[in-house]
């Protein structure tokens, strides 16, 4: 089986997409003849044609706003916003336009759209190419939100999300572009030899909705998606503790019976997450395991998450959750 | 050391011309019909539309004539469907306006003044190409052949809302006549409907979208993402700004510091027109300019819509607390029901009898309707629709975590 890292395997995906499918176009800044900032759409507008594939003005909410329309008039949009941090000139669309044509036209408009954008930190952005916002999307009825980890469910996830008939908004760990991060900055490993790097070249999904079990064990549940899911695999393997890792893949709708049943095992659970605490999705996670799994917890969850400050540019590790933070919260559960 | 105070020493806010207490009066319009060229739809440029986009395409005078190259030449039948069309509308719309009184609807918004608009632009089209309306435009419903009794179950919120209760009145939604969901934030389907006829470019259709705008939302992103789109892709969109004067009881001066709306265009480069938007065969003949230019090819028409907003906002404001009360009156625009019979009279195809005729036949019609739509419900008495329509449609399929809310809210529900 062929060696992908993330890049080359959204690339797959968008790639099979436009060629399985007349209605599917793809467009966004750079994306069309550069081929994307990252890469990620490298080779497609030569291979698909520029009314499939093509570069658009340096604007998030026109993006957004064309892409509803070309929706909701028969199109499989996928749009890219460059960088997650620049989504919000396009708020206004995706929650009150695409999120809601849907229910609002009483089933009579919908928008089949994938918007997909690189979040995350870690590459030295500073406040604006670093964030992580997808708790300002899971708020939001009628939208999918995705944060992928890994080649093998960048690939599967987009593929899903594409062929969606309800928009999806999907979050990738620009970190992870190249390689998994495990929290060391002076360490920059490939996905080489990565067991999740295997990526088959032909069509395939991984559901929306469906968490993925990346580590398994039975002392306590580390729930985490994006990025921090390879930093919360060092974690484990540096305090020994036997976890479950979950890594939940797609945040709404959030895979309720992969954490009941790690829970109902292990009895413990840490949330990691790389985006600000207060109102972050993990006190979603933090009160939907106590609603749910209150009488088999050993222990008060714990959340290791980024600051509720703006990102920073040269002290970034101290900002994002590390493998020793992880790691505490961890051994701070099984005191009990 | 404290700066020198410079002689104006406060904000520049612009207020309206003419506020409670004031008299009103303008000017009249600059421009009489046969003043500007009408110019090849194919081959035109944006700077060949100047004198359009400052000045005003009319043909209908004041005394009924209908007259210069703009002349659409429509026959007397196609004149008087125009005309029956809005008569509806304006019926439609104070038996509406009489419902909410009496609250057997929460809201309601009329197109009073500006009837012409939705109507004469939607008959301008053919039927294949889309609608994206704002509020304002519920006639085109009536050009596509829109039920009566279904746009009031929407406005009523019954059982049969074809929109299922979710929406405040007046946001309808008619797919079969390819008159697109309308959205309260205003703005958004300016620059959606670019993406709509983009769409339509892509599949290589013979299909256009046509869009409105309001001088207030002119103000938002929306409609510059619409234009520099546009401007950019040349999908086959036609962009209009209904300047009526007010955005509620903000007046269009705050809207923009520049004299008219429509030569915004010019600077993105797309043909601008500005025409007098109670001139029914005016607004016909301009979008139909406009719709040949994008069956060719040739991309968008911007198109500024002169008018006066007649009435209130809508059922919950009180114009006479913030524009002078003779307001109406002193528009040179007149009314377009009025200036369409003026003109059917003058060329012997009308009169003041068959108007009558015309009113009291619609009045029936829109009675009747009225009466069997309140048999399936109101907001006032109910029934309404069923509560599980909170859940149905937000995704294609109800996933689970609404599924267990929508079980818990079936226990505490007051159907």
């Amino acid at each position: 089986m062929p060696e992908m890292n993330i890049v080359q395997a959204v690339n797959s995906a968008l790639d099979i997409m436009l060629e399985k499918d007349p209605n599917v176009i793809f467009f966004g800044e750079d994306a069309g003849y550069f081929g994307g900032v990252f890469r990620t759409s490298d080779g497609l507008q030569e291979k698909h044609g520029e009314h499939r594939v093509f570069d658009t003005p340096l604007s998030e909410g026109g993006i957004a706003a064309i892409a509803f329309g070309m929706g909701i008039n028969g199109l499989r949009p996928i749009a890219e916003i460059q960088f997650a941090d620049y989504i919000f000139p396009a708020y206004d669309q995706i929650v009150n336009e695409i999120a809601k044509v849907r229910h609002r036209s009483g089933g009579e408009f919908w928008c089949p759209l994938t918007i997909r954008t690189p979040a995350g930190g870690g590459i030295r952005g500073g406040h604006h190419h670093s964030q992580s916002p997808e708790s300002q999307f899971t708020h939001t009825s009628g939208i999918n939100v995705v944060y992928t980890s890994t080649p093998y469910n960048s690939k599967g996830l987009l593929i899903s999300a594409i062929e969606s008939n309800d928009p999806v908004v999907v979050f990738e760990p620009k970190r992870c572009y190249r390689g998994p991060f495990y929290g060391d900055p002076h360490n920059v490993p490939t996905w080489k030899d990565h067991p999740e790097a295997e990526v088959p070249e032909a069509h395939y999904t991984v559901p929306l909705g469906e968490a993925r079990l990346a580590m398994e064990g039975t002392e306590c549940t580390v729930i985490s998606w994006g990025a921090m899911v390879h930093v919360s695999e060092q974690a484990i393997k540096n305090c020994g503790i036997s976890c479950d890792l979950i890594d939940l893949q797609t945040l709404v709708p959030w895979d309720k019976d992969a954490i009941i049943k790690s829970i109902e095992k292990t009895g413990r659970c840490v949330i990691v997450h790389e985006a600000p605490k207060t109102s972050g999705f993990g006190a979603e996670m933090a009160a939907s395991v106590q609603e749910r799994c209150f009488y088999h917890l050993e222990a008060p969850i714990e959340r290791v998450t980024g600051w509720d400050t703006p990102f920073p540019h040269t002290t970034e590790w101290d900002y994002m959750p590390s493998p020793a933070r992880i790691a505490d919260a961890i051994m701070k559960t099984m005191e009990e | 050391m404290a700066a020198k105070k410079k002689k104006q020493v406060t904000l520049h806010v612009p207020s309206a011309p003419f506020r409670p207490g004031d008299k009103a009066s303008f000017a009249p319009f600059e421009n009489e019909p046969g003043d500007l060229p009408r110019p090849d739809p194919i081959k035109c440029t944006a700077s060949e539309t100047t004198d359009h986009a400052y000045g005003l395409v009319r043909v209908l005078d004041f005394e009924g004539n209908a007259s210069g190259p703009w002349n659409p030449e429509l026959t007397s039948e196609e004149l008087r469907e125009g005309l029956e069309h809005m008569v509806r509308m304006r019926i439609f719309d104070d038996r509406m306006m009489k419902m909410q009184r009496t609250g057997k609807l929460s809201f309601y918004m009329r197109s009073y003044g500006e009837e012409a608009v939705a109507i004469a632009q939607t008959m301008a089209l053919e039927n294949q190409d889309w609608i994206f309306p704002t509020y304002r435009q519920p006639g085109a419903q009536f050009v596509r052949g829109r039920d009566m009794v279904s746009m009031i179950n929407h406005c009523i919120g019954n059982q049969e809302d074809n929109v299922k209760g979710r929406q405040m009145p007046v946001h309808y939604t008619y797919r079969d006549g390819r008159f697109i969901s309308v959205s309260s934030p205003v703005g958004t389907q300016f620059s959606q409907a670019v993406g709509v006829a983009m769409a339509s470019q892509y599949k290589a259709l013979d299909e256009c979208c046509i869009t409105w705008i309001g001088d207030g939302s002119s103000a938002e992103g929306d409609y510059h993402y619409a234009l520099n789109f546009a401007s950019v892709f040349k999908p086959p969109v036609i962009l209009n700004i209904v300047n009526n004067q007010w955005a509620i009881s903000t007046h269009a001066n705050l809207a923009s510091g520049n004299p008219t709306f429509a030569s915004r265009g010019l600077a993105y480069n797309v043909p601008s027109m500005r025409v007098d938007g109670n001139d029914f065969l005016a607004l016909y003949a301009v979008t139909k300019w406009a719709r040949q230019r994008a069956a060719a090819g040739e991309g968008a028409t911007h198109i500024e819509v002169l008018t006066y907003r007649a009435g209130a906002h809508s059922s919950s404001d009180d114009p006479s607390r913030y524009r002078a009360g003779d307001e109406h009156e002193a528009w040179p625009g007149g009314d377009p029901v009025e200036r369409l019979v003026q003109h059917l009279v003058t060329i012997g195809e009308w009169s003041e009898k068959k108007q009558e005729e015309l009113e009291e036949r619609v009045d029936g019609e829109v009675m009747a309707a009225y009466k069997e739509a309140v048999t399936y419900g109101d907001l006032a008495n109910g029934p309404y629709p069923s509560a599980d329509t909170i859940f149905t449609e937000v995704y294609e399929e109800v996933p689970w975590h609404l599924q267990e809310q929508w079980d818990e809210m079936k226990k505490w529900s007051v159907d």
